[in-house]
């Protein structure tokens, strides 16, 4: 095993760690600001992926797709807010996963009408179709990387909405008290349904990223639902720092388990999280209030 | 089997009470199940992500059965096909081979479409002693101890197919490195690669990399093997493994510098794959339908299927689903009964052309020898119509040969 | 959640109908479960609801009657499956021997996996449990010569059972659904004792309020590992009858689709109440048979009929039907 390959498998597993934060970021919102477990966020990331093969056929631009994608998901994550998970609020924590639940099963199957079952291509746009010789590493796709720096930019823009603008405090300052946020004259429903509204359009957005590395399938969500729940609590349900943390982390694990022990490298970032939570019981940057 | 026997003794007093006080309602039964449609049980994951494979399995399996009823049937019965969704999961698959072998009452089972299904459902078959005829890939339900008496395979098994395609594109003095899914499918095939290569000889195998089945992202395994610098990468996994796989690899390109091969090159998959990723590569097949300019049963069964589906063509999976149908219909004709053990003896040795060229059924394992297509991936530019998909390399014929023995997979001889 | 029915419920309410049908659960279940062949669809199906009500009923134990919310016990499942399974097909042992193995497995995987996770609490220990479940799977997935991987475990098929003298055609469905159903029967009496004895009460106290549990002198952590293994023995040993059903233990009985399916079986039918578990399983796996031969895209119906249960039948359809009778009766 040379220093070289152990580079290689290294970068590839920052490279993966960004798909992974990428993926869980939408969930993680959702949790953290609303204490609302989406069961759904696979389906919202796989319909993100299929409503940008509706919108590439449109206008064959992915750029635009990348726009329009988000926004259109987003658009129906308030309509699901609003009509389904409204009426939980209040009820605990099993109802809102148990109706998301639900409606994964739903999304999932009417995509398999509209669709078909058997999934379909998707190109890589061709401004970053191939890749470049990096010196040491050898040939990497460019899209990858466009991946990763996709995933840095939108983390940035995430902390500075949450953290540095007033909206950013009322929606914290939401999650932490809602009742004195009303008792303000902040509508907190509206908050509330915008929060989900953004945590859809994120899963959607990870999903139209995804698709020119993985291609499309009505499947493509439901591995990935467990993948974000994993890199959620291993950094703590509701930090975002946690996630990002998290996500690099297990790419890297899942990674170099797959130079040494392929065969087990889909099973540690299990056992990575099994070992977190019994070392921290509300993982990595988790608070604790949150865990009832 | 045998074991229920044992207990007819004590159980026959009260039995045979219950057949006396019966018999009159028994009569009725035979009398109206010689018009009662003879029924052919067929399950198949149409729910999950072979539901585009599954559902050309029932087109094809219902177009046997058509042209059969339209010949006067079995002595003018009909014949009624029963598709069950197995939704690719194994206890599902148990559950409703179950219930159609005793709500049902069907006379045989056919289908399945993964390795792991249908050795679940031959478990079912096998202990009830119901005809099974399988038609999807597996090494391990034509061995002991999972072989059955009433089960035969008709698909290719991943020891031909492998085989086949190595033997292909093998050359002494090549380095070749495997990717292989960590499951019975991918091991299987890896072993048919390492043992033709084996055969031929001068083979270099330098590294053998697996993989969790049902992986997203491959780009974790790329690594290593662009390090090993192989002049053939075999991809040993199916379906979305595949596509996927292939997709990222190319992404990586690992396709600039090795061959890529993978042992079965899917129709449908490749549909649903881009015709850039799967460019050049070659893999093997039952079946593709152009074969039919020099195979006349292919001619006439495309020529049906069109007729049936206004001018599509038959995917490979699609075409086990008629080949598994017409195996036991021919032989129900022959026997002129649904008797398993009938049906069974009407099987073993026979020899059939019934859509890609001569097959025989070898009686030691229940193995259907025919022939290995080998095909490769067109280029987007030189696909004439939506159908062409692919370019017919070669066809390694039907042969004991490219079997492994009787005595490999446990048969005793004379048993 | 259903938590004022189950309240309600151990409070004594009269002589109405509702507390009869109370006292008379396990008799008056069985007897609806010794009708269930001859109306459901097909005897295989019948074996299934069967099997997973049991399931279903295990889960609930922790779920509904300790709050404890595992996203974890398809792994007691698969072990009471894997236990008997290979105790059968690479041991040889008897049918009920084998059944005492996967039960016990099943057990002691749960003291452990409970042990570990019940230092987490609300949602973090539904992921603990999960964790732990997914490494059970892998190992089961690798051991290949133990578990047949994922071509599954085979060779264990039971054709007879001997009890006694008796010989019973165990390939015969209708006497596989009574064998079954005895199992089933005994394990639910064994449950309805323990949640009228003051454990239930005490699994209570610590679903509504753990501080307060403790504070009055209950021993939480040790009440919350009792409630756990026992919830693991009882769907271990579904798991030992699904493996005698099929007559093969598919890798898939360990997977979280499994653990997913007890959840669902559950909230659907009513959390907390003895009967729901049973009825959540029978209206699911109808509406997959029933549905999934009339069309591929069944799983969309399941969904709706999840999505409407939570929204407008809150407490499953058992517990909404419960609380609907004792608000008229009241």
């Amino acid at each position: 095993m040379t220093l070289d390959l152990i580079v290689a498998q290294l970068f590839t597993g920052v490279a993966l760690g960004a798909v992974f934060v990428l993926l869980s970021t939408g969930l993680s919102v959702i949790f953290g600001m609303l204490g609302v477990v989406n069961f759904a966020h696979g389906a919202f990331y796989m319909t993100g992926a299929y409503a940008g093969v509706f919108v590439l056929a449109l206008t064959g631009n992915f750029w635009i797709a990348l726009v329009a994608v988000p926004v259109l998901i987003g658009v129906m994550g308030l309509g699901v807010e609003r009509f389904l998970i409204r009426p939980l609020y209040g009820r605990g924590q099993d109802y809102p996963l148990l109706l998301t639940f639900g409606l994964g099963y739903v999304l999932i199957e009417v995509v398999r009408i509209l669709f078909g079952t058997d999934g379909m291509p998707f190109e890589t746009p061709p401004l970053l179709s191939g890749g470049l010789d990096i010196e040491g590493l050898g040939y990497f796709p460019a899209y990858r990387l466009f991946v990763i720096a996709m995933t840095a930019a939108l983390m940035l823009g995430l902390w500075i909405l949450l953290e540095r603008t007033r909206y950013g405090l009322i929606i914290r300052g939401a999650a932490r008290d809602p009742e004195i946020l009303s008792v303000l004259g902040v509508d907190t429903r509206k908050v509330f349904l915008l929060v989900f509204g953004l945590g859809t359009g994120l899963a959607a957005l990870a999903g139209l990223l995804a698709a020119p590395m993985r291609s499309v399938n009505p499947e493509m969500g439901v591995a990935v639902l467990i993948e974000a729940f994993v890199v959620t609590v291993i950094g703590g349900m509701g930090s975002l720092l946690g996630g990002a943390v998290a996500g690099m982390l297990v790419g890297i694990v899942v990674s170099m388990t797959a130079l040494w022990m392929p065969e087990m490298s889909e099973i540690s970032m299990f056992a990575l999280m099994a070992l977190v939570l019994l070392v921290r019981p509300h993982g990595l940057f988790g608070r604790g209030a949150l865990a009832r | 089997m045998h074991e229920t026997k044992t207990t007819i003794g004590r159980r026959t007093l009260l039995g045979g009470t219950i057949a006396t006080l019966a018999a009159p309602a028994l009569l009725l039964r035979v009398a109206r199940a010689a018009d009662e449609p003879i029924r052919i049980g067929f399950p198949t994951p149409l729910t999950g992500p072979f539901g585009a494979e599954a559902k050309d399995q029932v087109r094809c399996a219902e177009l046997a059965i058509k042209q059969f009823n339209a010949a006067g049937g079995l002595k003018g019965r009909q014949v009624e096909l029963l598709v069950r969704d197995d939704k690719l999961n194994r206890g599902e698959a148990a559950t409703r081979t179950l219930e159609l072998i005793e709500k049902d009452k069907v006379a045989c089972i056919v289908g399945a479409l993964s390795s792991s299904v249908q050795l679940a459902v031959n478990e079912v078959t096998k202990a009830r002693g119901m005809l099974y005829v399988s038609i999807s890939q597996s090494d391990t339900i034509t061995a002991m101890p999972d072989f059955s008496r009433t089960t035969f395979h008709e698909a290719l098994n991943p020891h031909m197919t492998a085989g086949a395609v190595a033997r292909h594109v093998f050359k002494p003095g090549m380095k070749v490195a495997i990717l292989l899914a960590d499951y019975a499918y991918g091991q299987e095939m890896a072993a048919g690669f390492r043992s033709a290569a084996a055969a031929i000889g001068g083979i270099d195998i330098v590294l053998e990399q697996k993989h969790p089945f049902g992986a997203a992202d491959y780009s974790t395994f790329l690594p290593r093997l662009r390090a090993a610098k192989a002049d053939v990468v075999c991809i040993c996994n199916f379906g979305r493994d595949q596509a996927n796989s292939i997709k990222q690899a190319v992404d990586f390109g690992l396709k600039r510098q090795s061959k890529i091969v993978v042992p079965v090159l899917l129709y449908n998959q490749r549909l649903a794959g881009s015709p850039e990723a799967f460019e050049g590569i070659i893999g093997g097949s039952n079946y593709y339908w152009t074969i039919e300019d020099h195979v006349p049963t292919a001619k006439a069964f495309n020529d049906a299927y069109r007729a049936d589906t206004s001018g599509g063509v038959p995917s490979d999976y699609g075409a086990y689903g008629y080949a598994g149908i017409r195996l036991v219909l021919d032989a129900m004709r022959r026997a002129g009964s649904v008797d398993a053990d009938a049906l069974v003896h009407q099987i073993e040795n026979a020899k059939y052309d019934t859509y890609k060229g001569p097959e025989t059924m070898r009686a030691c394992d229940h193995q259907a020898v025919q022939s290995v297509l080998i095909l490769q991936s067109k280029a987007k530019a030189a696909m004439k119509n939506a159908t062409d998909l692919f370019d017919v390399l070669a066809m390694d014929d039907g042969s004991e040969a490219n079997l492994r023995s009787c005595a490999d997979l446990g048969h005793v001889a004379g048993k | 959640m259903t938590r004022d029915i189950a309240a309600a419920r151990i409070m004594p309410s009269g002589a109405d109908w509702s507390a009869t049908a109370q006292r008379w659960r396990v008799p008056l279940l069985t007897v609806a479960l010794a009708a269930l062949p001859w109306i459901v669809p097909s005897q295989a199906l019948a074996v299934n609801i069967l099997i997973f009500g049991l399931y279903a009923t295990g889960f609930n134990l922790l779920f509904g009657f300790a709050g404890m919310l595992s996203f974890g016990h398809a792994a007691f499942f698969g072990a009471g499956a894997y236990g008997a399974g290979i105790a059968l097909a690479r041991y040889g042992v008897g049918w009920f021997g084998a059944i005492a193995i996967g039960v016990a497995v099943a057990g002691v995987l749960a003291l452990l996996i409970g042990a570990l996770s019940i230092r987490s609490r609300g949602i973090y220990f539904s992921m603990v449990t999960l964790a732990l479940a997914q490494l059970v799977y892998y190992v089961a997935f690798q051991a290949t010569d133990w578990t047949g991987g994922e071509n599954g475990l085979r060779g264990l098929t039971v054709s007879v059972i001997h009890i006694g003298p008796l010989a019973l055609n165990f390939l015969d469905p209708v006497t596989k659904y009574y064998v079954i159903l005895v199992f089933v029967v005994a394990a639910l009496y064994a449950i309805s004792r323990l949640l009228n004895a003051p454990f239930g009460a005490a699994m209570e106290a610590v679903r509504e309020n753990e501080s307060r549990a403790a504070a009055i002198g209950y021993d939480v952590k040790r009440i919350k590992l009792i409630a756990f293994t026992l919830s693991g023995l009882v769907c271990g040993l579904a798991g030992t009858l699904d493996a005698l059903h099929l007559s093969i233990v598919p890798i898939d009985t360990l997977f979280y689709q499994t653990s997913g399916l007890a959840v669902m079986m559950v909230l659907l039918g009513g959390s907390g109440t003895f009967l729901g578990p049973f009825v959540g399983a029978a209206i699911f796996l109808l509406i997959e048979d029933v549905f999934s031969i009339w069309t591929p895209h069944w799983q969309l119906f399941v969904g709706i009929v999840f999505i409407l249960a939570v929204l407008f039948l809150p407490r499953g359809v058992w517990g909404t039907l419960a609380a609907w009778h004792k608000r008229r009766s009241a």
